[in-house]
């Protein structure tokens, strides 16, 4: 690939589309043939696998939501980057007719039975109502998202960075109370007897670090390339680093308040969702998070060294990636194999699968405009950042 | 009467943007012991003069790892040697309750470490400084951009270091009496 410098688009992009697409369909086809072998298995590494790429994209629309909202300029320079990931999300709504389909085998709920307490939950849990929520958030976010990137990409100056703030400022209130009843219905209900009210904030917390650290991820790719080496400074990579070092904290102070509380209160109905985390290899998962989403980015993070080289965060930023995907799986996985860890193929090829074609609509969006938001009055401020 | 030493050389300059260039001057010079003094902070005057990072947070987090590994000692040898209770039901050393307090005495002893760490690098409590002695250097605090160099440096001489700041832009040089 390479850049025309008069206007900041990427040509010669072709062959990294190319290879994107066919990962994505190659996993599809695979999975495909996964469903015939083992339906379960096939429906709950979807969910994985589709909870990931959301959280992803939901991640970066939060990115810009704050970018606008905070009235940044240090990561002008990124934002045509992060806008692409935030303009794949509303994509996924196709991968979601899989588990509408998987509704049976994904949620005990939508089948209560003679179950009390999922007989009285169901007039919110219910498969009708489940299915008008899941399209209300898509369309909610198809809003905002096509107005916040329409906004960027006709920009001419001062005056459409006050709408995109306005914008963004309802936008953020919109976003935690979609999101947050999004991973209620997707994630927290697989296990529908159990409940956590701070459930929302914990898998947000997931997901803005994974937003952080593919910006982070991608921006190093195309640097690689030969693309913004030098408009993408370590002074850039340093404040992303300290974001992504502060969201490895929030992760684990909301990871472990849920169960500090869930802990000190003793409560049966609320311990048995950690119970079930501790039996088997699912403690050597739990084991695996905590020190992977937390000890570890933490203490090298830490370092000022660490941010600015991009080696060092580079393997960090592989590592919470993967880690990411492990916290979603140890979330999900657990109401299939009560037992212990099972790892499938499966698992991969629905990963790869929505992630080639979700990879592959962030480089159609990226390689549409221009790299950088060249209207931006503060673009060149941005560039020229520095200071620590 | 004490006797008059030369505490060193006060250069006053016009402008931030003459300041900025004059302490590279001063810094690519040589010149160790040596500060600027502005009325509000200059953007980049830090990588002007060369300034090494700080290493308070490397004492802070020493302090703040110390912090966290006594609170965590504390509960635990009281809840288990000093006082063992049981708390409802739950085991005597039952780690997670005890992670607030070792969170809250990691915080405490980081924040005094800071402040204290803070004191020490910048040389603080000081009743008096030399330069307090120049009339001039009042103007530090108002619209004055002041370079000094201190006589201990091992790169000073009187007439040299003198003729130096005249020839980098400084519109008038004081010495500064260390009495």
């Amino acid at each position: 690939m390479n850049i025309d410098l008069k206007t900041y688009l990427l040509t010669d992009t072709a062959s990294t589309r190319t290879r994107l697409l066919a990962l994505g369909v190659l996993g599809l086809v695979l999975s495909f043939f996964g469903y015939f072998t083992n339906p379960a298995q096939f429906y709950h590494s979807w969910l994985v696998a589709f909870s990931f790429w959301a959280t992803l994209g939901l991640g970066a629309f939060f990115f810009v939501l704050m970018h606008h909202v905070t009235g940044a300029f240090w990561s002008t320079v990124i934002r045509r980057i992060v806008e692409s990931v935030m303009g794949a999300l509303p994509l996924l709504l196709i991968f979601f007719i899989p588990i509408i389909f998987g509704l049976h085998t994904l949620y005990h709920w939508s089948d209560p039975g003679e179950d009390p307490l999922l007989i009285w939950k169901s007039p919110y849990l219910n498969t009708t109502f489940f299915g008008i929520r899941t399209v209300l958030y898509f369309i909610v976010w198809y809003l905002i998202i096509s107005k916040l990137y329409k906004l960027s990409v006709n920009q001419t100056g001062e005056e459409d960075l006050r709408r995109m703030r306005r914008v963004s400022a309802a936008g953020t209130v919109i976003f935690a109370l979609t999101f947050t009843f999004a991973s209620f219905d997707w994630l927290m209900s697989t296990d529908a007897h159990w409940y956590s009210t701070i459930y929302g904030v914990y898998i947000f917390g997931g997901a803005y670090l994974s937003a952080i650290i593919f910006v982070v991820l991608f921006a190093l790719f195309l640097q690689h390339n030969g693309i913004l080496q030098k408009e993408i400074t370590s002074e850039h990579y340093h404040d992303l680093g300290k974001l992504a070092f502060g969201f490895v904290i929030f992760w684990a102070y909301i990871a472990g308040s849920q169960y500090f509380l869930i802990w000190y209160g003793n409560i049966p109905e609320e311990t048995v969702w950690f119970a079930h985390r501790w039996v088997g290899s699912w403690k050597t998962a739990s084991l695996v998070l905590i020190a992977g989403h937390f000890i570890i980015p933490f203490i090298v993070l830490i370092f000022h060294a660490a941010k600015r080289n991009t080696g060092i965060f580079k393997a960090v930023a592989l590592l919470l990636l993967v880690m990411h995907w492990v916290d979603l799986y140890w979330n999900i996985m657990p109401s299939l194999y009560p037992d212990g860890v099972r790892i499938s193929w499966m698992d991969f090829s629905t990963m790869a699968g929505i992630g080639g074609i979700f990879l592959w609509k962030i480089w159609d969006n990226l390689t549409r405009h221009p790299v950088l938001p060249t209207a931006d009055p503060y673009l060149m401020q941005s560039i020229n950042f520095n200071k620590h | 009467m004490t006797k008059q030493t030369l505490y060193g050389f006060l250069a006053e300059f016009s402008t931030p943007g003459d300041l900025l260039q004059a302490a590279e001057k001063v810094r690519d010079a040589g010149y160790q012991k040596f500060d600027c003094h502005t009325p509000f902070p200059v953007h980049g005057l830090d990588d002007a003069m060369g300034m090494p990072r700080t290493k308070l947070g490397y004492v802070i987090g020493l302090f703040a790892l110390l912090g966290a590994i006594g609170g965590f000692w504390l509960q635990a040898w009281t809840s288990t040697v000093g006082y063992p209770m049981v708390i409802a039901g739950k085991p005597y050393f039952s780690w997670q309750a005890f992670i607030i307090v070792t969170f809250g005495l990691m915080v405490l002893a980081g924040a005094f470490s800071a402040l204290f760490g803070m004191f020490h690098f910048n040389r603080l409590p000081r009743l008096h400084h030399p330069l307090f002695n120049s009339e001039n250097f009042k103007r530090a605090t108002d619209d004055g951009f002041f370079i000094s160099i201190e006589a201990q440096d091992t790169r000073f001489n009187p007439a040299e270091t003198r003729t130096f700041l005249t020839k980098i832009g400084a519109k008038n040089v004081e010495a500064i009496s260390s009495e």
